[in-house]
Formats: structure tokens, C-alpha cells, sequence
């Protein structure tokens, strides 16, 4: 794991001060501190609480109600595979166990080496390009096992 | 002078390698030495030809798609340049039939105009309805928006008009205009499209709802799952304020509005407008009992617009032309038009934007063009996985609000999800009371309860274990989620299960 050259908790306090002032600034806050540490840590949740008058209680209920918020450090790439209606309509759940055998672990979950997190999710609004996934924010439409494996091999390749 | 070529940076195309074709449309042009300006416009919506190319040629804007990067010198080689003859050439844009029965209204500028343009939104008719907004009263605007006929395309299908009175009536210094871009239902990717490919329509209309009730400040309510979108409405938010359309003095009028996205967080219970509104505040997106109504007591308890982005882009168009114009199209109390999606399993998916009234079957097979497998149509699931599974017998239905839900079923955000007869309803059904079980915001029991119990049902019939007492219990089950849910989730995750019962029991059987 690399070593940080700012602390954490400096980045969570400097989101914090930078946003406090905005009107509802909770989810605000912990997209930022997510989008900079790749998830939110829980010693960011008293800070986060603090800064905003709120009680731990309420931050962790906010965390854990959303599913795009993570607690825990994703795989350096994260695969999302949509899941619902019209990708199963195009075979997502055959695609979803090929890719389960490929990366060799469960939705939710990271491979070992850290490389891939897979997550199950809902909807990526490319339903006319059944079966769809994203990586790291790419999309991909019309995804067949083999255009599955390429993609999960230049990721295994590059950084 | 050089070539003006479009090549879509929408979502979509980009899923079926836009991106590769723009690097080697450039890399061919700069190795032939040709002059070329590349555009990133949106899709025009014809998923089945993306990624479509267009040349501007002097007879127009000449189509060439599905292109793959490896066809880019090919189409040099016949010089599509200037609109020459090639296997992947459909002659000009706008005469490929898909397109030309279409109306297209709140669409007419998406896959046309370069997204992060001002210049261009205003070349082709952007703005004037704002223009002849501020020269209007509140009251008229809102007259001209109930006149219309226009109603919510998010789902809800209530009156825009009597909303945005309600508002107008409140006496507060305060107000918001909230746009609900949380678009999480199965089958649509209408609003994606159009924040991607003309986010200043979204934009405009948003204003003119400010300038209309006197409110200063709007939300774009964005789902996380629309990078490329929020990208999108970043920069035409910026270009909109250097133009002098947002801030302190909109379009040098003196009135002020100001415009901001906030990120949702993978939730799709946000898409209800109370939870939303939570969700806006930076809570848990737990649903609100109404009343009091968002338009009296909203977003930090003031009155507040909240509506979906096809119904506030569909406002400079109505009032661009007028209201009477916009309501002669549709049927009955469906009025204007719908972009309707068509996804799935389908040959000839997409966006098609028409007049209610068309029917299923139309779309289904002269639109669509069958499934994408080459089986036959089992079934469609209308308005997302809260709506109807429609069987084949009814697919003469027409597609407005009332024929649908006159057959128990809804139009919902007007996306239609396409399953051959491979499809095993039972699953279907299952899957829909997990959706449920994994989105409920837990608030009312009905539906966090209602829905787990739901799954365990379904599964014990799949099982074959007792099967009559269970599929009896499971429409007792959707009986009392309909009844006794706070919103709509818990309401209406039973429908695709009742629907799948009533027209497919035969699926609720042991497996063999």
C-alpha cells in the first residue's frame, strides 16, 4: 500500500471546512472524500460529524443507506455490472457468473491481489445495448464473455 | 475550409466505441493530410447504427454506422468526406426512415447540436422561448404550460401546470426549482440523452420555471451511475453563466437565477420526489408523508418545483411554439409527445420520440424490429420495474396513460424493456420483490418487509413446494403492499408480479 504524502484525516478536514458552509452539504462531503480516498474511512466519520454538528449515528446512517458509498478501499479497478431488467432480458445473468468465475470472487467483493472489485448495479442507462457494464467510469455496451475477458486482461496489464 | 465531422461522445456510443473511431477519424485525416473539425454531438437515439458518423456535406449532413475504428480508413478510401458511396452509408441523417416518422420536439436538437454549445443551442432556435418568457408574467407562463397539457414524463403523469401554480401561489422569499435526473428505472435513458446531447434545453427550462414562480435557485438532482452526464451539465452550466443566461442577471433582465448539480449516491428510492428532496438535503433518502405537498413545503421547507428532465426540457419548446401546438399532438389526456425508449431484447433498440397514441405492436416491429435473438416477443415490461409485464395479446394497446393503465398496466417514464420466450416469469417476479428488497428505504413495513418475504415465497413456488397455498399467499402479499406502502416502491413492485401471475401462471410451477 502506498504511503500518502497528505494524512487522511487532513484531506477529510480540509473537505469538511471547504463545504460546511453549503446548504446540505452532507452527501456533498462524502462524494469528495470518497473521490479522493477511494472510499470513506471510519475515522472520517467522527470528523465529518463534528464539522457539521451532527451525531456519528447520523453520518454512518447516511453512509450506509446509499450503496455507491463504500467503507472499505476498492480494487485498484472496479467493474459494475448492471443487473436489472433489460440486461437480463440480453443474458446479464449468464454474463454475471462467467465474470464471477473470471475474477473468481462474489459481487461486493476484491480479488485478492487487489486488482478488481466487482459490483452488482441497477441501471446504467444503456438499455439499448444490453448487457452493459462500467469500468472505473467507462462504459460498455453489447458485452459478450469475450469482450469481457479483454477488458478484464488490459486491466490486469495496466496500472 | 475543412469537413465538420459528428461523432457522438454520448454515453451510449462511447459503450460501442465512439471514442476509438473519433481518435482514428483524426489520426486517418492527419496521415492523408485532410482538413477536418471533429464534433462530439449526442446520439440521435439509433442505438442499432451507433457508433453513427455524419459528414456536412452541401447536400447535408450524410450518415455512415455502424462504424468500427478498423472501418475508418475504408470510409477515407471512399471518401466519405464528401459523402461518397460505402457499404455503411445511409444516404443524409435526417432521410433514414427510423427518423422520419418521428416527432421530434424535446429531442429535435439532441444528436444535431454540439452539446457544450451556446452559439450552436441559439442557431437552432435555443433561448427564444426564455426571451419571450421574460416579457410574460408569472401567471402566463404558467397558463401556457397548463394549456399545454404537458404532464410530469417522469412517471407520476400529474399536471405540470397545477404544480408549477401551486408554487406560483406561495407567498415565501425562497423558492427552488429541483430537477429530478435520477433516472434509475430498467429501460430508460431518455433523460441521460438528453442532458448529454442538449443539456442547455434542460438548462432553459429550468429557468423560465424560476423566472415563472420567482425562484432564484435550482438543483439538478444527477444519479452517480451518469458520469458523462454530469460532465456534460457541468460545462453547458458554464458556458450558460459566461453567456450571461445564468446569474445575477439572466439574459440582461435583471432577475436572477442560479443553477448547481448535486450527485445522488446509487439509490433508487431518490427518484420519488419526497425522497429526493431528502436526499437533496444531504440525508438518508427516506420518503416524506405528504401532505404538506413539495410545492408548499419542499426542499428546506420551501415551495419547490420538483420535475423530471424531460418534462422542464419539453418547456422552450411549448413555449417557443405555444401551447396550442403542443397539444395537438397525443390523444385523449395524453398530450404532446413522449420519448419512448426501446430496450432489452431488441434489434433496432433506441430512442423514438412520437405523439401518444402509437401502438406497441408498431413500435415492437416496425420500430424495433423483432428481438435481437430472432425468437418471438414473450412479453414487454412497460414504465420500469415497478410496471406491468404486457403480454403479446395486448400489444395493440396504444401507448399513452390511459389505454396502458386501462389495462392494469403504466407508462411510467416511457421506457419499454423487450424479453423473447426464453424468459422464465417466475424469475422475473422474484427478481422484482429483490429490487424491491434492496432499494426500500426501510421507512414503511409493507414494503421492507413485504418485499423479503415476497422473494421467499416466489422461491418456495420455483421450489414446487405447496405451490397453490403460495401463489395464493403471494397475491394476499401484493395485495397488502399495494394497500399499505407509504410510496409508490412498495406500491407498485407488486404490479410486475401480479401482471407476471395473471398472464404467465403457468411459469409459477416447479423447475424440472
Amino acid at each position: 500500500m502506498q504511503t500518502r504524502a497528505v494524512p487522511e484525516k487532513d484531506i477529510v478536514r480540509r473537505i469538511v471546512t471547504e463545504r460546511r458552509g453549503r446548504p446540505g452539504p452532507l452527501l456533498e462531503i462524502l462524494h469528495a472524500i470518497q473521490g479522493e480516498l477511494g472510499y470513506i474511512p471510519g475515522g472520517a466519520v467522527p470528523q465529518v460529524a463534528e464539522g457539521l454538528n451532527l451525531s456519528r449515528a447520523e453520518v454512518h446512517g447516511v453512509i450506509t443507506f446509499y450503496h455507491y458509498f463504500r467503507r472499505s478501499p476498492p480494487g485498484t479497478h472496479t467493474v459494475q455490472l448492471c443487473q436489472a431488467e433489460s440486461c437480463q432480458a440480453m443474458g446479464a445473468e449468464a454474463l454475471a457468473e462467467h465474470a464471477r468465475a473470471r475474477l473468481g470472487i462474489d459481487f461486493h467483493e476484491t480479488t485478492a491481489n487487489g486488482r478488481f472489485s466487482l459490483e452488482p448495479i441497477y441501471c446504467l442507462g444503456n438499455c439499448a445495448c444490453s448487457p452493459a457494464l462500467m469500468i472505473d467510469g467507462q462504459l460498455h455496451g453489447r458485452v459478450t464473455p469475450e469482450r469481457f475477458d479483454a477488458l478484464i486482461a488490459a486491466g490486469e496489464k495496466g496500472t | 475550409m475543412s469537413t465538420v465531422i459528428y461523432v457522438p461522445g454520448d454515453a451510449g456510443a462511447l459503450s460501442l466505441g465512439a471514442g476509438e473511431v473519433a481518435q482514428a477519424i483524426l489520426a486517418e485525416a492527419r496521415r492523408r493530410g485532410a482538413e477536418i473539425a471533429l464534433v462530439r454531438n449526442g446520439s440521435r437515439g439509433a442505438y442499432w447504427l451507433e457508433p453513427l458518423v455524419e459528414v456536412v456535406t452541401p447536400a447535408g449532413r450524410m450518415a455512415y454506422g455502424p462504424v468500427s475504428s478498423a472501418d475508418v480508413p475504408g470510409l477515407f478510401a471512399a471518401d466519405f468526406l464528401s459523402g461518397g458511396a460505402h457499404p455503411l452509408a445511409h444516404g443524409l441523417a435526417d432521410s433514414i426512415a427510423w427518423f422520419k416518422g418521428q416527432q421530434r420536439l424535446t429531442f429535435e436538437r439532441v444528436g444535431v447540436v454540439d452539446p457544450t454549445s451556446v452559439a450552436d443551442y441559439v442557431k437552432y432556435g435555443g433561448f427564444r422561448a426564455l426571451t419571450r418568457a421574460l416579457s410574460l408574467s408569472g401567471a402566463d407562463i404558467v397558463q401556457a404550460i397548463t394549456a399545454s397539457g404537458l404532464r410530469g414524463r417522469g412517471g407520476a403523469a400529474f399536471p405540470t401546470g397545477i404544480k408549477w401554480k401551486t408554487v406560483l401561489d406561495q407567498r415565501t422569499a425562497q423558492k427552488y426549482i429541483t430537477c429530478n435526473a435520477d433516472e434509475g428505472d430498467s429501460g430508460t435513458f431518455a433523460d441521460r440523452m438528453l442532458m448529454e446531447g442538449d443539456p442547455l434545453s434542460l438548462i432553459e427550462g429550468m429557468i423560465i420555471a424560476g423566472v415563472a414562480v420567482g425562484a432564484t435557485q435550482g438543483y439538478i438532482y444527477l444519479r452517480a451511475e451518469y458520469p458523462h452526464a454530469l460532465r456534460a451539465l457541468q460545462t453547458a452550466i458554464q458556458a450558460a453563466t459566461q453567456a450571461g443566461y445564468l446569474g445575477d442577471n439572466v439574459a440582461g433582465s435583471a432577475r436572477r437565477f442560479n443553477l448547481e448539480v448535486r450527485l445522488g449516491a446509487g439509490a433508487y428510492i431518490c427518484g420519488e420526489e419526497t425522497s429526493m428532496l431528502e436526499s437533496l438535503e444531504g440525508k438518508r433518502g427516506e420518503v416524506r408523508v405528504r401532505p404538506p405537498l413539495p410545492a408548499i413545503k419542499g426542499l428546506f421547507g420551501q415551495p419547490t418545483i420538483v420535475n423530471n428532465v424531460i418534462t422542464l426540457a419539453s418547456v422552450p419548446w411549448i413555449l417557443d411554439h405555444g401551447a396550442e401546438a403542443y397539444a395537438n399532438f397525443g390523444s385523449g389526456k395524453s398530450r404532446g409527445t413522449l420519448p419512448i425508449q426501446l430496450a432489452g431484447n431488441i434489434r433496432r433498440g433506441g430512442l423514438i420520440e412520437r405523439a401518444f397514441g402509437l401502438s406497441l405492436r408498431e413500435l415492437l416491429y416496425d420500430y424495433g424490429g423483432g428481438t435481437a435473438t430472432g425468437r418471438p416477443i414473450r412479453t414487454v415490461q412497460v414504465g420500469g420495474p415497478l410496471g406491468a409485464y404486457i403480454p403479446a395479446s395486448q400489444f395493440d394497446t396504444a401507448v399513452d396513460y390511459e389505454a396502458l393503465s386501462g389495462i392494469g398496466a403504466l407508462l411510467g417514464h416511457g421506457g419499454i424493456v423487450v424479453f423473447d420466450d426464453s424468459v422464465d416469469m417466475a424469475r422475473m417476479a422474484r427478481y422484482a420483490m429483490e429490487f424491491c428488497a434492496i432499494e426500500s428505504c426501510g421507512k414503511c413495513t409493507p414494503c421492507r418487509i413485504g418485499s423479503t418475504r415476497g422473494v421467499e415465497v416466489i422461491e418456495r413456488i420455483i421450489q414446487g413446494i405447496d405451490t397453490e397455498r403460495n401463489v395464493q399467499l403471494l397475491e394476499e402479499l401484493c395485495d397488502t403492499m399495494v394497500q399499505g406502502s407509504l410510496c409508490g416502491l412498495g406500491g407498485m413492485a407488486p404490479f410486475p408480479v401480479q401482471s407476471a401471475l395473471k398472464h404467465f401462471r403457468e411459469d409459477f410451477r416447479a423447475r424440472t
